[in-house]
């Protein structure tokens, strides 16, 4: 399973990364995006995957019972996805902003709107 | 529990939901976020008193024991930094009521200004390597929106870069972090280092360590990773470069600091070792950048980076004397650069641009202006006796005395430049002629604005105060500087005993 989603991370920063580099503002938002998913799946697997119980001491009993998931990386991932969520938000409004008073989705032509 | 470790993150939280609060009642907003700028301040004082009679201070929040729930840790480096970005936030919060037109204010500028204080306080205070990567994001969010409000055309142009580029580094710090907590099982910093410091086996950190290094070398503006920033700090109002330039990259300075001192240090002939060469790239690149700048702010955006190499050099070299300096060197340079920002903003007030080529006379008209330009100007290229001159100093003696030759060679050459880029700006701004004046014309003299006046002031002041007597922070350095190097009181005031 861990191999798998190697390779599925992989393929997602690459994928991200080749969008970030394109020259539209969509795309580069999409490819933020693809990047923040590989992150969050990056995390999860670092973190070990586990197909056992769920961290919770069962009635009666005094300790986990194992093998167990560990918690943490689901808060983190879970964090981190609320927060990339509302980050994309804004970006893609910016963007639009962007948009709207430069007249261009073409990220070359940006280096004229700045001088 | 110790109320003046979350004072400094609960103040800039309360004034900005009292700001929301107050909507558009625009001349009770100017009060309160002068009024929670003073209390940060304050806060300040109180912690780095605290932190400086009691040793380093730790707060479990929700009363979890140490490496599960989230720490809140103050040592004398987070204090200083806590006391200097309340320093900065009154004097920006006191310049931005003269700077801030009133559209932006009625679109919750103040409210974000304070969000903006509190991330940044809050990554100088957690004690937890995840939750510093929220507290980079709240100040992100803050700082996009402040980036852009207002949605002039040139800002919308840096907006993007910006936050592209950050948006790039957050990721890499959150992929990082999940490769850390992977190999480690924990993130609390005091944990880490307990875990990692006996392990010996450097070679399976540094993955992390180098991922780490670029994520907080972005935000910094490490050579060749700065490019988004004199793209992007010149575009906003005065008052919001001036926080960003003062603050936002020293945050990834201090995170750098932190994090090789108290987590990456197994391997410190290799991870150091790139810090200084990035460090002496740094310094060349953002002094030669700003030498074929012609406008003010991008003359002082390009020297920001240079800078910085100055602070990571210092923490490179890794002896207590270095790390001193280099937290001398936070400190001086946070409030001469917003200073200088400043100082920019008031040229532009005056003179309508601050294009070197199209402005002058300033001297002749404002001498007074000119004086308080002079103070931070030359204590940015190193001039004793003003703060500068003590920071290059005690870099430059602690350099000699491990024999690092090459990299103070670098360090010096860069302080003439910086000279050189000063006296640019103060041949062109504030000693040739406007060359918009013909003779039959007589100028006009506007007067400056107190509030604009006043915080520039202020900051000349503490630059003076720190020249004149800087040995009572070198002292509180030094101790830093004890604290980052003798991890055990950090980790005993975290994990306990």
């Amino acid at each position: 399973m861990e191999t798998i989603l190697a390779f599925v991370i992989g393929g997602l920063v690459a994928m991200g990364i080749y969008m970030v580099l394109r020259r539209s503002i969509v795309k580069l938002i999409f490819g933020l995006l693809l990047l923040g998913q590989a992150a969050n799946l990056l995390i999860f697997t670092a973190a070990g995957l586990t197909r056992a119980n769920a961290p919770l001491i069962k009635e009666g009993t005094e300790a986990l019972q194992t093998p167990y998931a560990d918690p943490l990386p689901q808060a983190l991932v879970l964090t981190a996805i609320v927060i990339s969520f509302g980050v994309l938000a804004f970006a893609m409004v910016l963007m639009h902003r962007a948009y709207e008073t430069i007249h261009t989705d073409d990220l070359d032509e940006l280096k004229g709107a700045v001088q | 529990m110790n109320i003046w470790l979350i004072a400094p993150i609960l103040i800039p939280l309360a004034t900005a939901i009292v700001l929301l609060l107050c909507g558009s009642r625009i001349a009770i907003q100017r009060v309160i976020s002068v009024v929670g700028a003073l209390a940060l301040l304050v806060a300040g004082v109180f912690l780095l008193s605290e932190v400086w009679q009691h040793g380093v201070q730790a707060v479990q929040i929700g009363n979890w024991a140490a490496p599960f729930g989230i720490t809140i840790v103050a040592d004398l480096l987070s204090a200083i930094m806590i006391l200097v970005t309340g320093f900065v936030g009154v004097s920006v919060a006191l310049y931005a009521l003269a700077n801030i037109d009133g559209r932006r204010e009625k679109f919750g500028f103040y409210a974000f200004y304070h969000f903006l204080l509190m991330g940044v306080c809050g990554a100088f205070l957690t004690g937890d390597l995840f939750n510093l990567y929220v507290w980079f994001e709240v100040m992100l969010m803050a700082s996009f929106v402040l980036l852009a409000l207002g949605g002039e055309r040139a800002q919308m142009g840096g907006a993007v870069k910006y936050v592209t580029l950050n948006l790039l580094s957050s990721l890499l710090f959150l992929m990082a972090i999940g490769i850390l907590y992977g190999k480690v099982g924990t993130l609390n910093m005091a944990d880490l280092a307990v875990k990692l410091g006996d392990t010996g086996q450097s070679d399976l950190v540094m993955t992390s360590a180098m991922m780490l290094l670029i994520a907080f070398g972005i935000k910094a503006g490490l050579f060749p990773l700065f490019f988004w920033l004199p793209a992007s700090y010149h575009t906003p109002p005065i008052a919001v470069s001036a926080v960003f330039a003062g603050l936002l990259t020293k945050v990834g300075v201090y995170a750098l600091i932190r994090v090789f001192t108290l987590i990456f240090t197994q391997d410190v002939g290799y991870t150091h070792t790139i810090i200084l060469v990035l460090s002496g790239f740094t310094m060349v690149t953002g002094v030669l950048g700003a030498a074929a700048q012609f406008e003010i702010r991008r003359i002082l955006s390009f020297h920001i980076i240079s800078q910085i190499g100055y602070m990571t050099m210092g923490l490179a070299l890794l002896t207590p004397a270095a790390l001193a300096a280099s937290v001398f060197y936070l400190f001086h340079h946070i409030i001469v650069k917003t200073n200088l920002f400043l100082i920019g903003g008031v040229v532009e007030h005056l003179k309508g641009s601050s294009q070197l080529k199209k402005i002058g006379s300033l001297y002749r008209d404002y001498p007074l202006l000119a004086f308080l330009f002079l103070i931070p100007a030359l204590s940015l290229g190193g001039i004793p006796p003003l703060s500068g001159f003590f920071a290059k100093f005690a870099l430059v003696k602690a350099g000699l005395a491990i024999e690092e030759f090459a990299i103070i060679a670098v360090a010096l050459a860069v302080g003439i430049l910086t000279l050189y880029s000063m006296t640019k700006i103060w041949a062109e701004a504030f000693w040739k002629t406007d060359p918009s004046e013909t003779r039959q014309t007589t100028p006009v003299i506007k007067p400056i604005p107190v509030l604009l006046l006043l915080p520039v002031v202020l900051m000349a002041t503490a630059t003076v105060l720190i020249g004149l007597s800087p040995h009572p922070l070198f002292e509180i350095t030094l101790e830093a500087a004890d604290q980052l190097l003798n991890k055990t009181a950090y980790i005993e005031a975290v994990l306990g005993k």
